[in-house]
């Protein structure tokens, strides 16, 4: 088992050398820092939330809600802002709403037994709606410079506030999943929930716990948006949902729960940005692109099936 | 009929609900019930009716369609697209070619969930971007407006098949309903789309029982597919203009439509006829709030998000009190019996 992970990951980090060889020999460009660093700026906000899905989807649920809790908290900001509340505590107020936000999904799915799908599907609509009633048709900007400073300037030499939060919470989450005992737990509970309860874990508790993580990371990762971009609308963030989950199952994590790593998670990310890139080096517009990262998530579920069944029928 | 079926209940429910709903907003907004408010949401629930009955066959098999929207998109295009170039097209032969367009695409999607058994959800998000971009790049940037349209089609819409006391049963909501109801029959009384549910509810006693699953599920995908190049046809009879943007959300909203109809997400169990009360109660609530004059039309998906989830909570909370009951009435049934 932890062979054919293994290998799975190898296999990614090949894919990410052709693409990276590609690219190069594409662009001079590609490989400069200033290049790079903007490649992961684009989507910032959508790796961070891509992290902790990888934790979501491991435990057997899914949160579809992540996109549109990204706008409201930028929204929530916004429309904050414009009411003379100190942008310090606004960030603190926002934060708060992803944890509630995230607890009320957690809550319907584990406490009330509702599937993830439906509730994260109601509130994909529902935060989404307090997003716009928040801030309506209008769009809100002329944030303080600080707060500007964090999404668009440089903090640690060129590399900017929101690219150093993604190093420190893949670190953090990297051993919290992969060496923590909350870890275990998240693979077991994926793994098979009714054998988790029986062997003690309270497993309604871990399920909540894991969806506020999911509420909050998202808030956060709103908040980078809008700090970012220095201006939010109603629609900031919509759709992202499903970027996020492609490149979570990309990298290999079983929409069944219970298996994958957040070293794939990453490897996935990798891919999917320097494929977005080189294509739009070569003038490949947008819904190209998501279509080609589309085929490539099918292609990475068919082709580890068609590797393990030359290998089944080798050995018969 | 000693008892009625649960499903029957649930339906009943679901008409009770829309029932309270149309009362409460009477209450609210003045003018509120007429001919008007059946007209416009006939219109827009025709075409969400079509999407929503071939999600829950995809749903009740334990799958889920998430490329439905793009299919949309793409039939309506490619519809507009063939009738500019060829305008003497016969109506049906149009119709005919968004269903096949829409099968193609629902082929696609089967053959890799039923015989490459990639899991529906991954094949589905990734159907759903590739078939986008397949539209984008048969566009070519261009898009179809309705002047490019003969006036049938941009006629179709307000066509009224006939009138009672100023409501109007137009062609596309009438042409909807049919297919519904008649999909409904089939599920309940035909023998091979039985199949829909023995799959859903219990895949091992259904393989025993000598049931092709892969078919099935193939067959649920297709079937998808079609329903959702038709409504392709009724949006672009509706709406005329095309852009590459077409359906973009319908995915969404036709699962949402279907999970307030009853249809339960892990499969086995719900009715076309549920989905298609669920379209029409999520409609007729967005179509409302905005004339609610207590709130903005903002908040229409706040609430809606609301609904949804109360909804589901409720039906899941009286189903679990319902089996419960059942189980003890059986349990004293069978301590009566053995004294």
């Amino acid at each position: 088992m932890i062979r054919r992970l293994q290998s799975w990951e190898g296999f990614l980090f090949l894919v990410l050398i052709v693409i990276i060889a590609g690219n190069s020999w594409l662009s001079p460009n590609f490989l400069t820092v200033g290049n790079q660093i903007n490649l992961f700026q684009l989507s910032i906000e959508k790796i961070i939330v891509a992290l902790v899905m990888t934790f979501v989807i491991i435990n057997a649920e899914i949160d579809l809600s992540v996109g549109s809790m990204m706008g409201l908290s930028a929204c929530a900001f916004g429309w904050m802002f414009q009411q003379g509340v100190d942008p310090r505590l606004a960030i603190g107020i926002c934060l708060l709403i992803g944890v509630a936000g995230g607890a009320l999904n957690g809550w319907f799915i584990a406490k009330v037994g509702l599937p993830s799908l439906v509730v994260t599907l109601a509130t994909l609509i529902g935060f989404r709606g307090l997003a716009r009633v928040l801030v309506e048709d209008r769009g809100v900007s002329g944030f303080p410079d600080w707060f500007n400073a964090l999404g668009q300037r440089g903090l640690i030499g060129p590399v900017p506030f929101a690219l150093v939060a993604f190093v420190v919470l893949f670190v953090v989450l990297y051993v919290v999943l992969q060496h923590s005992g909350f870890g275990r737990k998240t693979y077991v509970i994926g793994t098979n929930r009714e054998v988790a309860d029986y062997a003690g874990i309270d497993t309604a508790r871990h399920k909540l716990v894991i969806f506020i993580m999911s509420g909050a990371i998202s808030a956060f990762a709103g908040l980078l948006f809008a700090a970012r971009v220095g201006a939010v609308r109603g629609d900031v963030a919509q759709g992202f949902e499903l970027d996020i989950i492609t490149m979570v199952l990309l990298g290999g994590v079983s929409i069944f729960g219970g298996s994958g790593t957040l070293l794939g998670t990453l490897l996935a990310i990798l891919i999917v940005l320097s494929l977005r890139n080189g294509m739009a080096l070569m003038n490949i517009t947008g819904h190209i692109q998501t279509g080609v990262v589309g085929l490539l998530l099918i292609a990475s579920v068919l082709v580890p099936r068609i590797r393990w069944g030359m290998k089944a029928r080798a050995a018969a | 009929m000693d008892r009625i079926s649960p499903q029957t209940l649930r339906i009943l429910a679901l008409l009770v609900v829309l029932g309270l709903v149309v009362a409460f907003f009477a209450s609210q907004i003045d003018n509120y019930f007429n001919a008007r408010l059946f007209n416009r949401i006939s219109s827009s629930v025709a075409i969400m009716a079509l999407i929503a009955c071939g999600q829950t066959l995809v749903i009740l098999t334990r799958n889920i369609d998430l490329s439905v929207g793009s299919i949309v998109g793409f039939a309506a295009f490619a519809t507009g697209n063939m009738v500019a170039g060829w305008p003497e097209i016969s109506p049906l032969l149009l119709a005919g070619y968004a269903i096949l367009v829409g099968a193609c695409f629902g082929v696609v999607n089967g053959l890799l969930v039923a015989y490459a058994r990639v899991p529906a959800i991954i094949v589905t998000l990734a159907t759903m971007a590739i078939f986008r971009s397949l539209l984008v790049e048969y566009s070519g940037a261009r898009s179809i407006t309705s002047d490019t349209l003969p006036e049938w089609l941009v006629q179709f819409p307000n066509t009224v098949v006939f009138e009672v006391a100023g409501v109007q049963f137009r062609a596309a909501f009438v042409i909807a309903v049919l297919i519904v109801v008649a999909v409904h029959i089939a599920l309940m009384r035909l023998r091979p789309a039985r199949k829909f549910y023995a799959v859903g509810s219990n895949p091992e006693a259904a393989e025993m029982a000598g049931i092709n699953i892969k078919a099935t599920v193939f067959a649920a995908f297709v079937l998808s597919g079609a329903l959702a190049g038709l409504a392709g046809f009724m949006f672009l009879a509706r709406f005329g203009n095309i852009t590459v943007v077409a359906g973009l959300g319908f995915e969404l909203k036709s699962v949402a439509a279907a999970v307030v109809g009853g249809v339960n997400i892990f499969g086995g169990s719900g009715t076309v006829i549920g989905a298609l009360i669920g379209a029409i109660l999520v409609d007729l609530i967005e179509t409302s709030l905005v004339r609610w004059p207590f709130v903005t039309e903002f908040w229409r998906e706040a609430v809606l998000g609301a609904l949804i989830l109360m909804a589901v909570a409720v039906d899941a909370i009286l189903m679990r009190r319902l089996i419960a009951l059942r189980v003890r009435r059986e349990r004293e049934r069978k301590e009566a019996e053995a004294q």
